[in-house]
This record gives C-alpha cells, sequence and structure tokens, in this order.
C-alpha cells in the first residue's frame, strides 16, 4: 500500500471514529439523561419565580428552600387537582412528587419527569396562602 | 370607683397585636380555622402611658369561649421588667372618659411555651400563660410553629418588620379549659400590664393587620397618657386611617380614678390625654405609632418603621449624581460673570 493510500485510509478511519463517537454521544446523550434542576426559594410566602419552563421526558429535579418560618406547600397539577386541595383535607405532603410539603426553614428535593407538554400551576394550599400570592406556572415544554 | 365599670365592657382586648393562630393541628388543605373556631381581632384598646422614662402598656386579652388554646404574639419596644394582672377597669375608664358610647368587643387568646427563641419571661394570669420572647423573626415564628400557633401567610414579613428594629415579643396564651374552670365567660377580658423601660413611647399598629385580606377593616382605638402634649409619627391625618379623637390635658378626675384601680399606683398627677382611634384598610397599616413624649416634637422614623420604607441616597446612585451636576451646572453663570469681570479689571489701566 502506498503512503497516499494509507494516509486516505487513516482519514477516512478518523471520520469514521468521530462519527461514531458524535452519534453515542447523541444516542445516549449523558447531559439531556441527567435530572434538570430547578431552584425556586420561598420567602414572605411568595415563590421567588412565578413562571418557570422545563423540558418534558425528562427528570427535573426541584429543590424548594423554604426561607420563611412557617410551613409551606409546593403542588404542582393541573386545575381539577388544585380544587381538589383547596377544600382537602391532608395534613401532610410528600407520598408524590408533585405534592410537597415544605417544613419550616428547610429545603427539600423532588424529582418530577414531565410526560408530556403541559402549562399548570404551582400552589400553597395551606390556608389563605393561595389568595396571598403563592402561586406560579410551571411549563413543561 | 370600683367595679361600677362593668365586665362586660371589659371586652376588648388590646391584644393589640394579634398574630392569630389557633393552636391545634393545622390542616394543610383548606379549613382556615382550627377546631376551636376563628379568632377574629374586632376592635382592641389599648392604654401605652409613660412617665419617668417607663412606658406602661395596658391592655387585655379576651377569653373567645371554647376549650383548648388561642394565642396572640404582642411586638414590644424592649425587655419588660415586669408582667403582671393589669388594673380591673382602666381600659373602661379611660372609654368612658372620651366615648360615652360602649366599644364592640373583640378577642382572642393564645399558648406559650418554649423553643428556638429565647424565652425571657414567663407568667401565668389567670387563664393566660404569658411569655416573652427574644429572638429574630425566624426564631419567634419558629418557637411559635413549634408551640401549636398556625401563623398567617403574611406572618414572616411583619415578623421581619418588627424583629429588625425591636426583637422583644410578647407571647398570650389563652387556657380555653382553665378559663372555662374558672367561670370565665366569652367576652371576659383579662387585663394585662407589661412594664417597659425605654426611651419614649410606641405602639405597634401594623401588626393589628395581620392575617388580614388587604381590604379587611382594622379597628382599634389607643389611648396615650403622657407628661407632656405628645408628637406622632405618623400624624393622625384621617386620611391615612388613623383619627385624633382626644387630645387634651388629662382631667384630675381621670388621673385620681385611674391611680386608684389595682396596680395603677404609678399615674402622675398631671398628663395629658390622647385617643387616636384606628379605622383603615388592613393593606392600608403600614406603620406603627412612634410617639416623642419629651416635647422635643421628633418621633422615631425608626420606631414608626418609616425608615425601612426609603432607600438612603448613595453617591453610587445616579440621582445624587444629577443632582451635584446639576448644582455644578447652575454656578456656570457666575464663573462666566467672575471672568468677564476679572478680565476688565485687567484690561482697564491699559485703556487708560
Amino acid at each position: 500500500m502506498s503512503r497516499g493510500r494509507l494516509a486516505d485510509w487513516v482519514t477516512v478511519v478518523a471520520f469514521a471514529a468521530v462519527s461514531a463517537l458524535a452519534a453515542g454521544l447523541i444516542a445516549f446523550d449523558p447531559v439531556s439523561a441527567a435530572p434538570v434542576r430547578v431552584d425556586i426559594r420561598i420567602r414572605y410566602s411568595h415563590f421567588d419565580r412565578g413562571a418557570l419552563t422545563v423540558p418534558y421526558g425528562r427528570p427535573v429535579t426541584f429543590v424548594l428552600h423554604n426561607d420563611d418560618p412557617i410551613e409551606h406547600e409546593w403542588l404542582v397539577g393541573d386545575e381539577e387537582m388544585h380544587r381538589v386541595h383547596r377544600t382537602g383535607t391532608e395534613a401532610h405532603h410528600g407520598s408524590r412528587p408533585t405534592e410537597v410539603s415544605i417544613p419550616p426553614l428547610t429545603t427539600i428535593e423532588t424529582t418530577v419527569t414531565f410526560t408530556e407538554p403541559v402549562a399548570w400551576n404551582y400552589i400553597c394550599h395551606l390556608p389563605g396562602h393561595e389568595a396571598y400570592g403563592m402561586v406560579g406556572l410551571l411549563t413543561a415544554r | 370607683m370600683g367595679k361600677r365599670f362593668s365586665r362586660p365592657i371589659t371586652a376588648f382586648l388590646g391584644a393589640i397585636g394579634a398574630l392569630l393562630l389557633a393552636a391545634g393541628p393545622a390542616f394543610a388543605c383548606g379549613g382556615l380555622i382550627g377546631p376551636n373556631g376563628a379568632v377574629n381581632l374586632l376592635n382592641t384598646t389599648t392604654l401605652a402611658a409613660y412617665h419617668d422614662g417607663v412606658e406602661h402598656y395596658v391592655t387585655a386579652f379576651q377569653f373567645a369561649g371554647g376549650g383548648g388554646e388561642f394565642g396572640s404574639l404582642v411586638p414590644l419596644p424592649g425587655v419588660p421588667t415586669s408582667v403582671e394582672r393589669g388594673g380591673d377597669w382602666t381600659l373602661q375608664r379611660l372609654i368612658r372618659e372620651t366615648d360615652p358610647v360602649p366599644q364592640r368587643e373583640l378577642l382572642d387568646a393564645f399558648r406559650a411555651e418554649a423553643a428556638s427563641a429565647e424565652v425571657i419571661l414567663t407568667v401565668r394570669i389567670d387563664a393566660l400563660d404569658i411569655t416573652v420572647l427574644r429572638g429574630g423573626a425566624n426564631e419567634v415564628g419558629q418557637w411559635a410553629t413549634d408551640h401549636g400557633f398556625r401563623l398567617p401567610p403574611d406572618a414572616p414579613e411583619v415578623l421581619d418588620f418588627y424583629a429588625s428594629r425591636s426583637p422583644i415579643f410578647l407571647a398570650a396564651v389563652f387556657d380555653g379549659d382553665a378559663a372555662s374552670e374558672r367561670g370565665q365567660a366569652v367576652g371576659d377580658g383579662t387585663p394585662v400590664h407589661i412594664t417597659i423601660p425605654t426611651d419614649n413611647p410606641w405602639v405597634p399598629l401594623r401588626i393589628l393587620a395581620l392575617g388580614k385580606g388587604a381590604a379587611e377593616r382594622v379597628d382599634a382605638d389607643v389611648y396615650l397618657l403622657t407628661d407632656r402634649a405628645p408628637s406622632m409619627l405618623p400624624r393622625a391625618t384621617g386620611a391615612n386611617g388613623l383619627f385624633l379623637e382626644h387630645y387634651a390635658a388629662a382631667s384630675d378626675l381621670l388621673l385620681d380614678d385611674l391611680r386608684s384601680d389595682a396596680g395603677m399606683g404609678w399615674v402622675p398627677e398631671r398628663g395629658w390625654l390622647t385617643k387616636v382611634g384606628i379605622d383603615a384598610a388592613a393593606g392600608d397599616l403600614k406603620l406603627d405609632l412612634a410617639i416623642d413624649a419629651s416635647g422635643a416634637g421628633q418621633p422615631s422614623p425608626v420606631k414608626a418603621g418609616v425608615t425601612a420604607q426609603f432607600t438612603p441616597l448613595t453617591w453610587g446612585q445616579p440621582n445624587l449624581w444629577w443632582i451635584l451636576a446639576g448644582a455644578v451646572a447652575a454656578t456656570v453663570p457666575f464663573w462666566i460673570a467672575l471672568v468677564i469681570v476679572t478680565r476688565r479689571r485687567f484690561v482697564q489701566p491699559d485703556a487708560a
């Protein structure tokens, strides 16, 4: 094999390797497989983010910081879910990742995967808190 | 004068600050009211008297009925030297002095124990457990939460508003069961007399709006008894929800009457009586009542809570640089005139 041909082959193999690596990266996408982290801070009974957008189809870890000396909730869902909670009597939330109670001065993490695009409110349904302004809009798209 | 002021009238409570909380389990969903029913602050009456560098704060906590416990937090301007049972009818006598029509009633009560905040003093007065706390907003809020108080959503901000100026709070808890055992009827008040050394009297007003919607009304009466005519901040203009309903030298008869009530021997021979009526939307009640009883006419903006609402100008802010630039620009004509005059003076000798 001549030197020129060898060089050609090396070039082809190198391109192939780079292509394969790129294809592998796209296929496995280690970045998109990792949970997206979203911090939400609560102070003076308000969410610091009135609206936020997250990707659907990937896990999203919500880190909820309650800087208040009183308990709060972070409940995200459709209007029917909120209607139920407005009049519900569930004293504590935590069994579902979309419904979380946050004790005073603590931080709670919850991971949610939205399987389809949604536009849901997140609300604190403790007495008087929604009326006081503890409402935000989450969009998954 | 004794008991001629009937108990029912004792009905309003001075619960100056009522962080209304119903002890007992707080339901996470719905149900704003605790198992013992609502605690609504309808009207409060308070005496803030000031003499010889000491504020005498007299108010009453009213038994709202039912069992269980109800609580309230009252911010204080300093550490009290004593908390004791107040006179039997001091507040009623003041009302009679300025308003012949009996006031409406009011309510609430509470509970206490100990936790994150520092407990400075605890006192039991009848069925009322009183705890004086020292701590920041988070500490006091945590303490209240740990002790079954259900704080309304505006509590964190309001506690911060007070704690940043005076980290002293008084928690009063009505033991409803004990009150019932004592035969206390709904509406019976337990008067409390708090003695607080301080450089000037001060009355927390903003806390009266705690837990209320912005449009809900706050209705309260504040009596001031000072050695001389006081000045106040904010001024009672009426437009701001504060009404100056009485402002005159206290009569000898009133002072004699007050002095004859239990624990009221400190009332001076001479004094000035002021009554400030409060009738404001909760959303408009953002300040406290700072008083200058010294005669200097300079009530403290800090105590009124005004200072925090204004951001002091700094050199880093563009508006101040604009002011400076404007001031410099304003002197330009002067410099031009000075140059002209100076040149003429130099030119004139040659011309001659």
